[in-house]
């Protein structure tokens, strides 16, 4: 059974952090996925500061909090001449050391693992089990990383054709009157709930590799942007059982063998992708030498 | 515990030392990286060393800085490799290559790290501090490597200044007159690579890329001008060190990599603020001059106060 669990547990984060990543990737603001999942550390330490306990919807909260600001002040910065990457790399180095200076500060009070945060052990989630009523109905992370998924689901086919049109054509989005800047938040918003969700059961690597590297996989498979959400779920749930299954005979870090597998699948798109494949646009280009 | 006694404590000397001229070679180092538009390759690199450093401990047995070194050194150059290959060769934009390359290469240090554990449980524990860094334990031999390490790469700097110089403003002159730019990029790449891996001892993986950011950043407010500002960069990564590390000596059960950061934080705060041209305050200050004697401007005065 906890084979089960783990594996569905990897397959909800990689759903719902993959979806996110499809528009972060087509944005190009991929490392504001990374940003982000570093830089609610403070926030999930500072929720649980005050509620005093970890399964609170609080501590979502104080960390989509500090997510929405962290995008805020990459935003100021980039606005006032600093360069796009430079200034999201000052803000979440800033904000990750609060979070770790603050760790260390509250060590006693706080039962946060730091190692634990970073590359996370999803083999120990499914032991946490939530309780209904006196009947366990499935592990925590289960119900917080579902939930985190129904939401994206929820608010992405609510606002899909604006989202869509804000991702390919921002200023024609404006002219439509449709509000970017909000969308923009929203969609970042989003990304810092699923961080939070995922965080404590995966580790911030998984998310993050699950935020960049499925969408990018699918973007090279695929020009249509339906498609490449439906794919980058795919890829991420393919990617999440075969990762389990590599981990469980090399006896390795779960979570690490799930993001590595993605990188394989992302070096065979790479190379062998119908459309965009290095190796495959190679050969066609020699087939067409030869027929001339 | 007061002021002086901790400054005669050889013991702090050599982490003051050491934290010192590790702040002020990533600053050097970072100045190029930022106006390179590469400052998050520093990230991704910190991140790329792990699988370098677990190959190399597993393949010699020791925990020596040297072969760690070199395996984080081979996984960088790898690192930086497929991130050009993939920017060039697809569809794929710079920023989701680095976040791709980041992610994977930690994936497989983190199962290479479980392995090492599950192998020889006793043995791993400098292994484990490799990720968040571990200024405070620093030992004599480490401080030399990353003195020594930082000398050099300070020096290098010095030496290449115009062709790097040349190469962060303008690559395409750079290579009309002969420069061999590959070559340099990737000497450049070697740079970070190697500032990264001594730095990632101290301050640990993630909080590295700061070092390499955040003094560059903060130095671009003040100037205008190249070797001022990577001589800005340079000391205000000297400056965070030392107050990093004086502040963790001073406060039970603070870890020193975090303070180096927040330390450049708090002077890349002020700079935003307080920083002659560029800053927040000398900006409204002008913008308020400027609507207080409105007058017709000629072209020429409004491209002047615009700069």
């Amino acid at each position: 059974m906890n084979h089960f669990w783990i594996i569905l547990i990897g397959a909800l984060v990689g759903s719902s952090c993959s979806i996110l990543g499809c528009f972060l990737v087509l944005r190009k603001m991929s490392m504001i996925g990374d940003a982000i999942s570093h830089s609610v550390l403070p926030g999930i330490v500072i929720a649980f500061l005050i509620s005093g306990s970890r399964e609170s919807l609080v501590m979502m909260f104080g960390a989509a909090a500090i997510g929405l600001v962290t995008v805020f002040l990459i935003q100021m910065f980039q606005n006032s001449g600093v360069q796009a990457d430079a200034s999201i790399g000052v803000v979440f180095t800033a904000l990750f050391a609060v979070g770790v200076v603050l760790i260390s500060l509250y060590t006693r009070q706080v039962d946060l693992d730091l190692d634990c945060v970073l590359y996370g052990e999803i083999a120990y989630a499914p032991w946490d089990m939530l309780h209904f009523g006196g009947t366990s109905i499935g592990p925590k992370a289960v119900w917080g990383v579902g939930a985190s998924f129904l939401l994206n689901i929820l608010v992405i086919s609510l606002f899909y054709k604006q989202f869509k049109i804000s991702t390919f054509d921002p200023a024609l989005a404006a002219s439509l009157g449709i509000p970017v800047v909000f969308f923009h938040y929203l969609l970042m918003s989003l990304v810092s709930i699923s961080t939070v969700a995922s965080f404590e059961s995966v580790g911030a690597i998984l998310v993050v590799g699950m935020i960049i590297v499925p969408a990018a996989t699918a973007y090279l498979l695929t020009d249509k942007l339906s498609r490449m959400i439906m794919i980058s779920i795919i890829l991420s749930i393919v990617s999440s059982l075969l990762g389990y299954y590599v981990a469980y005979l090399l006896d390795a870090s779960i979570s690490g063998t799930m993001v590595a597998v993605t990188g394989v699948l992302f070096l065979v798109a790479l190379f062998f992708s119908p459309k965009h494949g290095v190796l495959i646009k190679k050969w066609s280009r020699r087939k067409l030498l030869q027929q001339n | 515990m007061n002021w002086f006694s901790l400054f005669l404590d050889p013991n702090t000397q050599w982490i003051l030392m050491g934290s010192m001229l590790l702040g002020l070679s990533s600053g050097v180092i970072g100045s190029f990286a930022y106006l390179r538009k590469q400052s998050l390759m520093g990230d991704a690199l910190s991140h790329a060393a792990l699988p370098g450093v677990c190959l190399a401990y597993m393949l010699t047995g020791t925990k020596s800085i040297f072969f760690f070194l070199i395996g984080a050194i081979i996984a960088g150059i790898l690192a930086t490799a497929a991130i050009g290959y993939i920017t060039r060769n697809s569809r794929i934009k710079q920023d989701s290559a680095l976040g791709i390359i980041l992610t994977v290469f930690f994936g497989v240090g983190i199962v290479l790290l479980t392995q090492i554990q599950h192998s020889n449980s006793g043995n791993q524990s400098g292994l484990d501090k490799f990720l968040f860094g571990h200024a405070a334990s620093m030992v004599k031999l480490d401080v030399y490597t990353i003195a020594g390490i930082s000398a050099v790469l300070v020096v290098l700097c010095f030496l290449f200044f115009k062709e790097f110089k040349l190469l962060s403003f303008d690559p395409g002159f750079a290579k009309g007159i002969g420069l061999p730019t590959i070559l340099l990029d990737q000497f450049m790449m070697l740079l970070i690579v190697t500032a990264v891996v001594i730095g990632i001892q101290a301050v640990g993986v993630v909080l590295m890329a700061a070092l390499l950011i955040t003094p560059a950043v903060a130095a671009r407010y003040w100037t205008e001008k190249l070797h001022v500002m990577v001589i800005l960069a340079g000391l205000f990564g000297a400056f965070s060190g030392f107050v990093g590390t004086v502040v963790s000596s001073m406060v039970n059960n603070l870890p020193t990599g975090p303070l180096i950061v927040l330390s450049a934080t708090v002077l890349f705060i002020i700079s935003v603020l307080a920083a002659p041209n560029r800053g927040v305050l000398a900006k409204t200050r002008l913008r308020v001059s400027a609507k207080s004697e409105y007058q017709p401007l000629t072209n020429q005065r409004v491209k002047e106060k615009s700069l």
